[in-house]
C-alpha cells in the first residue's frame, strides 16, 4: 500500500509538499504515485520520529500506573516512534520470556515500536548476572539495573565486559546510593530550610567518576542515565576527552525545573535524580549544546495520582513527561533563540539512535517510514486530563507550548493523530 | 488562616498573638478555666506521627476554650493501607469539622493538609521543618521573663539538622529582634540554615557567650545510627549544656528545652532543674499561647 503525507515542511524549508511510504519503508518526497492512503500533515514539519532510551511502561505488574497500551500509545503521542523501556517492572525483566511476551504485545498494538531493555543483574539486586545472552536473543537491547544503582563495582565490571561482547549497551543510574542515602531532593539551601532529606550533588559526581573509570578498564561501551549536577557533567566531558567509551543523557524536567520547585511540598516534583539548582540546569543545557550530551531521554515515569498526593517522604519518584517533551523543550529551548532546531531534533532522533549503534533516522528513499509531523507554530495548553498516560497530571500544566506532534507514524501506519 | 510556619508574618502579628497569651493564662489561673469562645467549633486533631505532650496542650487548649475535639491518629498505618494524605483529609472534612491540627513526620505535609482540606490549619509539627507553636511558645516564655527580645542573643544547641524546634525558632526570634547562634556537631549542623540574624557555630563556647537565653534541644538517640555521631559520651562531654557551659552566658541566662528531654546528655539534670530553667514554664505557657493561637485563626475568621 502506498501512502501520501501531503502538505507538509521539511525543516527549514517554507514550501510544503508530500512525502511517500510503501509498506512501512519510505519511498521519497513528491513522487507521482498514486496513493491509496492520504494523510493531511496540515502544514506542518515533518521529521523523523524520535527515539526514547529510558521510559518506564509499568507492565508487567505495575499496570496500574501505565501499562504498554497507555505507554505506547502516549509516546506515539509525543512523537516517538521507537521506546526502550526500563526492567524495573514486578516482576523484573530478567527473563527472556517477558521479553518475548513484551514485543510481541507491543507489535499487535501498533503505537510506538518497543525495544525492551533487561536487567544486568538477576532481579535487579546487584548480586549475579541475569542471563544477558538469553535475554539479549530474546530482543533486549540494553543491560540496566536503572533506579538499582550497581554498588557492587566489581558485578558491573563483569557485566560490562560480557554485554559488550555481546554488542549489547549497559546503562546506568549513576548515583552512589550510600551517599545519597534517605534524600528525597537536591541537597542545598532549599532542601535544609524545608527539612528535608537532601541528596548531594556529590552522590552523582562519585558515582560517574566511578563508572567512566570501569569503563576505561574494560573498554565496554556505557551510557550514563539522566544527568543532572554540573559537576557530573564535568566529569563525562574529562572522561570523554581522554577517551572513554561513555555516552549520557539528560531529562527534560533536569533542564527546566529546579528545586525551588519542592517548596510547594507537591510530590509530582519528586524525582530521582533530584531537581538540582538553575546553575547545574543551566550547565545541562551548555553540555546539550556543547556536544557533551549525547541525547535527550525523558525518564517517563508514570504513577497513580494517589500515590504522587502522598507526603514528599511517602511518594514515590518519578514525572510522567513523554508526551510533553519535545513541545516542552521547542518551547523553552529553540523559540526562545537558545538552541537550533536542527540540534534538538538531532538529541531526540540522531542522538540515541549513535547511543545505541543503531542507523540514523532519516527522511529519504529507503528509511523506515517512522515519521512525526510537529507543528512548531500553534500554541496549545498542556492538558493532563488529555495525556494517553494512565499518569494524568504534569508540572508543567496550564503551561502553553508550541511544536506539539499532529501525527505520528510508525513502520507507515499511523500511530498517533491530533 | 493557617499556622504552618511564619513565612509572611509580621513582628505586629506575633506580638498580638503574645499579647492574647497574656490574656488566655489569666484564664488559666481562673478556678474555672474555660471560656466560650470557639463554642459549636469541632477541631480535629489528625496526628501521624505519636506525640503525646503536643497533642495533650492542644487539645486542653480547645477545651478551655469550649471546642469540641477529635481526634485522628494514623501513625504509619493508614499509608501503608494505600490511603493518601489526600484521601484522609478530604474524608475528616466531609465529617464537618471547622479546624485541623496536624502533626506529621513528613517536612511540608501541614500544607498538604491545608492545601487539600481548605480549613483553618495549625502545623504541630511537620518533619524537620516546622512547629511554630513551639517556638511562640518559646518566644511568649522569653518575652515574660526577660521583657523585650531585641537585641536578645539565644544559642540553640544540639541536633539542628533534625529539628524543626530551631528551624522554627530561627524563623521567629529574628523576627522579633533577636539574634539566634545554632550550635551542634558539624553533622547535625547544615551550613545552609546561615542567614541574617541566623548565625552558625560548632563551638558551643561560642555560641553561649553573652546569650541572654540557651535551648538545649533532644539527641534523638534512634537518629544517631546513621553515623551523625560517633558517641553519646562524646556528644554529652562536648556539647551538653550544663553549669560549666553556662557560665559563658550571660549571668542570668536562662535555659530552655523543647522536651522530652534526655536529662544528663544535652542537658544536666541538675541545671534543668535549677532556678534558670524554665523548662516547666514552656510547658505551662504552651496551652496559654495555643488558646492564643486557635483564638486569632478560629474567631476572626467567623466574625
Amino acid at each position: 500500500m502506498i501512502t501520501e503525507l501531503k502538505n507538509v515542511r521539511r525543516m527549514g524549508e517554507n514550501t510544503t509538499g508530500s512525502l511517500f511510504f510503501e509498506n512501512g519503508t519510505i519511498r521519497g518526497w513528491n513522487l507521482d504515485l498514486e496513493a491509496q492512503q492520504v494523510l493531511d500533515g496540515r502544514g506542518g514539519t515533518v521529521l523523523p520520529a524520535f527515539l526514547e532510551l529510558h521510559a518506564h511502561l509499568r507492565e508487567p505488574g505495575q499496570e496500574q500506573k501505565e501499562d504498554l497500551e497507555s505507554g505506547l500509545a502516549a509516546a506515539a503521542a509525543g512523537g516517538y516512534g521507537t521506546v526502550v523501556s526500563m526492567p524495573n517492572t514486578a516482576p523484573v525483566v530478567d527473563d527472556p520470556g517477558i521479553v518475548r511476551a513484551l514485543i510481541e504485545k507491543s507489535e499487535r498494538l501498533g503505537f510506538a515500536r518497543l525495544r525492551p531493555s533487561a536487567a544486568l543483574s538477576r532481579g535487579q539486586q546487584g548480586e549475579a548476572l541475569a542471563d544477558l545472552r538469553a535475554l539479549r536473543d530474546a530482543g533486549a537491547v540494553m543491560f540496566t539495573d536503572d533506579g538499582r544503582t550497581n554498588e557492587d563495582a566489581h558485578l558491573l565490571r563483569r557485566g560490562l565486559e560480557y554485554a559488550h561482547s555481546l554488542g549489547v549497551l549497559v546503562s546506568v543510574h549513576a548515583e552512589d546510593a550510600t551517599l545519597r542515602k534517605d534524600g528525597v531532593m537536591n541537597e542545598g539551601t532549599v532542601s535544609e530550610e524545608l527539612g528535608l532529606p537532601g541528596n548531594p550533588w556529590a552522590a552523582e559526581a562519585a558515582r560517574v567518576a566511578r563508572d567512566v573509570e570501569i569503563a576505561l578498564l574494560t573498554g565496554a561501551r556505557l551510557h550514563i542515565q539522566h544527568l543532572s549536577t554540573a559537576r557530573a557533567l564535568e566529569v563525562v566531558r574529562d572522561a570523554k576527552r581522554r577517551g572513554a567509551p561513555v555516552t549520557c543523557e539528560v531529562c527534560p524536567h533536569h533542564l527546566t525545573l529546579t528545586d525551588e520547585a519542592l517548596r510547594s511540598f507537591d510530590a509530582i516534583y519528586k524525582v530521582a535524580p533530584p531537581l538540582r539548582t538553575q546553575a547545574d540546569a543551566d550547565a545541562l543545557l551548555r553540555g546539550l549544546l556543547d556536544g557533551t550530551v549525547d541525547c535527550l531521554a525523558t525518564d517517563h515515569a508514570p504513577h497513580t495520582q494517589a500515590e504522587k498526593e502522598r507526603d514528599l517522604l511517602e511518594a514515590p519518584f518519578g514525572i510522567p513527561n513523554i508526551e510533553v517533551a519535545f513541545a516542552l523543550l521547542y518551547t523553552r529551548l529553540v523559540a526562545s533563540g537558545r538552541m537550533s532546531l536542527e540540534a534538538l531534533v538531532d538529541l531526540f532522533t540522531a542522538g540515541p539512535a549513535r547511543v545505541m549503534g543503531w542507523a540514523a533516522p532519516q527522511l529519504e528513499a529507503g528509511a523506515v517510514a517512522d515519521v512525526v509531523v510537529v507543528d512548531l507554530e500553534g500554541e496549545l495548553e498542556v492538558r493532563p486530563e488529555s495525556f494517553k498516560s494512565k499518569a494524568r497530571f504534569s508540572p508543567w500544566a496550564g503551561e502553553r507550548l508550541r511544536g506539539w506532534p499532529l501525527l505520528t507514524v510508525v513502520n507507515g501506519r499511523v500511530a498517533f493523530q491530533r | 488562616m493557617h499556622l504552618l510556619d511564619f513565612q509572611g508574618w509580621s513582628a505586629e502579628r506575633v506580638h498580638s498573638i503574645l499579647d492574647s497569651a497574656d490574656i488566655m493564662r489569666e484564664v488559666l489561673d481562673r478556678p474555672v478555666k474555660k471560656v466560650p469562645a470557639l463554642q459549636g467549633l469541632t477541631i480535629c486533631t489528625a496526628f501521624f506521627e505519636n506525640s503525646t505532650r503536643t497533642r495533650t496542650s492542644f487539645e486542653l487548649a480547645a477545651r478551655r476554650m469550649s471546642a469540641d475535639v477529635v481526634s485522628f491518629a494514623a501513625g504509619a498505618s493508614s499509608l501503608s493501607k494505600g490511603e493518601s494524605l489526600r484521601d484522609t483529609i478530604e474524608t475528616l472534612k466531609a465529617m464537618r469539622v471547622d479546624a485541623f491540627i496536624v502533626r506529621h513526620p513528613a517536612s511540608g505535609a501541614a500544607h498538604l493538609v491545608a492545601r487539600y482540606g481548605g480549613l483553618p490549619t495549625l502545623n504541630a509539627g511537620d518533619g524537620r521543618r516546622a512547629h511554630p507553636t513551639q517556638a511562640l511558645l518559646d518566644a511568649y516564655t522569653l518575652r515574660r521573663r526577660l521583657g523585650s527580645l531585641e537585641g536578645l542573643k539565644v544559642a540553640i544547641i544540639g541536633d539542628v539538622r533534625h529539628s524543626r524546634v530551631a528551624r522554627s525558632n530561627a524563623e521567629l526570634l529574628p523576627l522579633l529582634g533577636a539574634e539566634v547562634t545554632l550550635c551542634g556537631p558539624a553533622p547535625l549542623l547544615p551550613r545552609e540554615l546561615a542567614r541574617p540574624g541566623v548565625k552558625l557555630t560548632t563551638d558551643p563556647r561560642e555560641a553561649v557567650k553573652g546569650a541572654g537565653a540557651v535551648m538545649a534541644l533532644r539527641i534523638q538517640q534512634e537518629r544517631m545510627a546513621g553515623g551523625f555521631l560517633p558517641s553519646m559520651a562524646e556528644y554529652a562531654l562536648s556539647y551538653q549544656v550544663n553549669e560549666r557551659l553556662l557560665a559563658e552566658a550571660r549571668e542570668d541566662a536562662v535555659l530552655l528545652h523543647p522536651g522530652p528531654m534526655n536529662l544528663d546528655l544535652e542537658v544536666s539534670g541538675s541545671l534543668a532543674r535549677s532556678e534558670r530553667s524554665l523548662i516547666g514554664e514552656q510547658v505551662e505557657n504552651g496551652v496559654a499561647v495555643r488558646m492564643a493561637v486557635l483564638y486569632h485563626l478560629l474567631v476572626g475568621r467567623r466574625e
